[in-house]
């Protein structure tokens, strides 16, 4: 059980930053019972969040989401292959998740992180569940031709609520990307047209000349919370979720609807009433995550 | 309307169950857990000295391996590791063998609908069958969603296809048969009433993820039952 006395007592005498490294969960406790955070958020708040378009020059689609400290950067690259004979008019999406030795201490060259093939699971089965693309969108030339969408998404900083920054940064690059024009060429292939052809006479016609933009109907939004006794506390950091160990992620789209609700074990059990709190919680969350996006892209539109 | 499932059960029918402890004799526990056709076989090692490298020294550490029938380990398997390691991290009493690891090896016999859910039921069943001390057991359930908005329990892997959506549940055992007066309430539930894991595919409005939620604990209650009979009787005398 330990000292509480002597903790006490050592709490006059000791340095909060001691005390913090010392006893963290009764320096969370004692911000906790007044309602607030040691980085001053009532409870229910998430931290600034940030979304830069077009981070990665080279790249069809990109972008850069920041929530508090954790950073994200999203590229999508397409590639024209030959779709599966079980979807002849489908494209398909590839998602990764890296997590590299930048982002954290607890992360060495070599021995991949526990956590980043679990979020890049997650992070595909989210986009697949919401239909947020529609796979035929991706599509060529029927049975030939279709669009391959290579996403990586690389943690350039982990400080807790790792997922919510992925997706944020996954549905951001989705809605920045511009799909290359192609053309068929004599052989029947297609291929890349370049942008400095332009003003040159085209031999071919282009095959997608109109359709550049994806239409992403029903986004997903996710906001992590760490369950604690009786408290729910929203968008954790890494020495948050590192101490209080039960996490719970709902994913809901634009229209309101359940996308994930996602509690991978944790010593808390929740009951209906933390669901329903949880899920009250992700629904503010998702209205200033949807301002924060239209801004971003109006802001580009502009440009 | 209820329509006819293809094998004709009823919407919240479980497949034949049955539950098999100590198949294996090397591993200090094991069991083998089938839902229909849906087989795992779960084996227990431990508690071994000593712990993982970026572990907590002062408690004792599980550690999952999942095996899959074919195929190569990949992202879904490192995911079902992590579900059932933290899952099962919350019903073993941790603090008893400070600085030891639980090996939990899971092996996928057949694939058919319910995979992690019947993992679960089978790695719970080798703990006890290997005398690690547990808070209580973990019971899962897998409740599908189907189109006209009813919940139907416990779906093979054709119907997990065709559904618009299904969510994996898993509930705290109740240690007595009969809660007393005055057991622990939380907020006017009982503890049992908690899930532990939630993993959930496809899209379903709130209402109808709370449905699920109801039926699965309902359902959980005649399997935990189940569980507590078929796993005492094999105890010795």
């Amino acid at each position: 059980m330990g000292l509480p006395d002597a903790s006490g007592d050592l709490s006059s005498e000791m340095e909060v930053d001691a005390f913090r490294r010392l006893f963290p969960l009764r320096y969370f406790e004692r911000h906790l019972s007044e309602s607030i955070r040691p980085d001053a958020r009532p409870l229910g708040r998430a931290r600034d969040t940030t979304l830069a378009l077009g981070a990665v020059a080279s790249a069809h689609g990109s972008a850069l989401a920041k929530i508090g400290s954790t950073t994200m950067l999203a590229a999508i690259k397409m590639e024209v292959m030959t779709p599966s004979t079980e979807s002849p008019d489908e494209g398909s999406i590839a998602i990764d998740f890296h997590m590299p030795p930048i982002c954290s201490p607890i992360v060495r060259p070599g021995r991949p992180a526990e956590a980043a093939p679990v979020i890049s699971k997650q992070l595909s089965d989210t986009i697949s569940s919401s239909g947020m693309i529609n796979l035929k969108e991706l599509s060529l030339v029927s049975g030939k031709a279709a669009w391959m969408a290579y996403l990586d998404i690389y943690c350039l900083d982990a400080d807790g609520a790792l997922f919510d920054a992925a997706l944020l940064s996954a549905v951001a690059a989705f809605s920045h990307l511009q799909i290359p024009i192609v053309s068929l060429n004599d052989d029947g292939k297609i291929e890349l047209v370049s942008e400095e052809d332009d003003g040159a006479k085209l031999e071919v016609e282009p095959v997608n000349k109109e359709k550049r933009k994806l239409t992403l109907s029903s986004i997903p939004y996710s906001l992590t919370c760490i369950l604690h006794k009786n408290y729910i506390l929203a968008d954790p950091t890494a020495e948050e979720e590192s101490i209080m160990e039960t996490a719970v992620t709902v994913v809901l789209d634009s229209s309101s609807r359940l996308v994930s609700f996602y509690k991978p074990g944790g010593p808390v059990l929740a009951h209906t009433s933390a669901v329903q709190d949880c899920v009250a919680l992700t629904r503010q969350r998702v209205k200033e995550l949807q301002n924060i996006l239209d801004e971003t892209l109006s802001g580009m539109e502009i440009d | 309307m209820e329509s006819e499932r293809d094998d004709g059960r009823s919407p919240s029918q479980l497949r034949p169950l049955s539950c098999a402890r100590n198949v294996l004799h090397r591993a200090h526990g094991s069991a083998s857990w089938s839902q229909g056709d849906t087989k795992v076989l779960a084996a227990v090692y431990g508690p071994k000295a000593g712990t993982k490298k970026n572990e907590n020294p002062e408690k004792a550490c599980i550690e999952v391996i999942w095996k899959p029938k074919t195929g190569q380990i990949g992202k879904q398997e490192k995911e079902f590791e992590m579900i059932l390691k933290r899952t099962l991290q919350s019903i073993c009493i941790l603090t008893l063998n400070p600085n030891t690891t639980t090996s939990i090896i899971v092996q996928v016999v057949n694939d058919d609908g319910a995979l992690l859910v019947c993992a679960i039921n089978a790695a719970c069943a080798a703990l006890i069958d290997a005398g690690i001390p547990l808070k209580h057991l973990a019971v899962a359930i897998c409740c599908c969603l189907a189109e006209g908005g009813y919940v139907i329990l416990d779906p093979t892997k054709l119907e997990e296809q065709k559904m618009r959506g299904f969510a994996y549940l898993v509930f705290p055992n109740s240690v007595v048969s009969v809660l007393p007066k005055g057991s622990s309430h939380v907020e006017g539930e009982p503890m049992e009433h908690g899930i532990i894991t939630s993993v959930t595919h496809g899209v379903m409005s709130v209402e109808e993820y709370l449905k699920c939620l109801e039926r699965g604990r309902a359902a959980s209650t005649k399997l935990s039952d189940l569980l507590r009979r078929s796993l005492q009787s094999q105890l010795p005398a």
